[in-house]
């Protein structure tokens, strides 16, 4: 056992909350903390997406329900339709997200690409082709094709 | 101190966190391969009903990849936010809450998507 348990490590905190505004971040960076709020996002909705796959696996009945939810709302339409489908779209962005940055994460591991024209390109490469198919796919839930 | 690695490393604790690293990535690969299994089967063939979508889960080998990956996102979601609340919460007590939160919730969420599987 060794000085390096017993020596109290630093903690540097210059960075308060209300920086984050004003923080200017890399595309990995940002990449980096989309990764980790998509990740968030997934884990609180967990128990809709639970109820998404519940209701449309399980009978015909529990299917229209399901199907309902996103055009005629719930509770007599206090919840319009429209609310569930931004909330679905808001989960296709966070699984497209966290799945690209995932890639990214897994080949830079596999290839040791750790150069910093690498991780710009792959960022910008991941922050590219989520959004792009988040808007396709957002475009094909709300009818547009 | 110089060496603090390999055969040198100064041994501090029982876990370095390789494991849960690993854990992470094998799970990652395991749900992008379920995606894309999944995918290509709700693409493939007639337009999605009822029957074709509950169809896809039906068969045994669907159930057993599944069941799997469902466990895999158990695991794989707890290191992510274990890490999460390593990094951002600092008093042991809330985090201590955290961590006791994120277990009842994932567990509870796996449980309900297995007993909605097993029915099938």
């Amino acid at each position: 056992m060794a000085d390096n348990a017993k020596t109290s490590r630093p903690v540097y905190r210059n960075i308060h909350v209300t920086d984050i505004v004003t923080y200017r971040l890399p595309a990995a960076g940002i990449v980096s903390i989309l990764h980790r709020i998509s990740g968030v996002v997934m884990f609180l909705l967990m128990p809709f997406i639970i109820w998404m796959f519940d209701t449309s696996v399980t009978s015909e009945i529990t299917y229209d329900q399901f199907t309902s939810v996103f055009t005629a709302g719930c509770a007599d339409g206090a919840i319009p339709g429209w609310f569930f489908k931004l909330i679905a779209l808001g989960l296709i962005w966070a699984y497209l997200h966290h799945f690209c940055a995932g890639i990214r994460h897994l080949l830079m591991e596999a290839t040791h690409t750790y150069t910093k024209q690498a991780g710009k390109t792959t960022a910008v490469a991941t922050l590219a082709v989520s959004i792009a198919l988040t808007v396709v796919l957002g475009a094909k839930l709300f009818g547009l094709f | 101190m110089s060496e603090n690695y390999g055969t040198k490393r100064i041994v501090t604790g029982a876990s370095y966190g390789l494991r849960d690293w690993l854990a992470q990535r094998v799970t990652a690969v395991l749900m992008a391969l379920f995606t894309l299994v999944l995918l290509v089967q709700v693409i493939v063939g007639e337009p999605v009903s009822y029957y074709k979508w509950a169809g896809i889960f039906s068969p045994q080998w669907m159930k057993f990849l599944t069941f799997t990956v469902i466990v895999a996102m158990l695991y794989h979601v707890w290191v992510g936010m274990r890490d999460l609340f390593m990094d951002y919460i600092k008093p042991v007590g809330i985090r201590l809450a955290l961590h006791v939160f994120a277990i009842v919730w994932l567990v509870g969420c796996a449980g309900w998507a297995i007993q909605v599987l097993w029915r099938l």
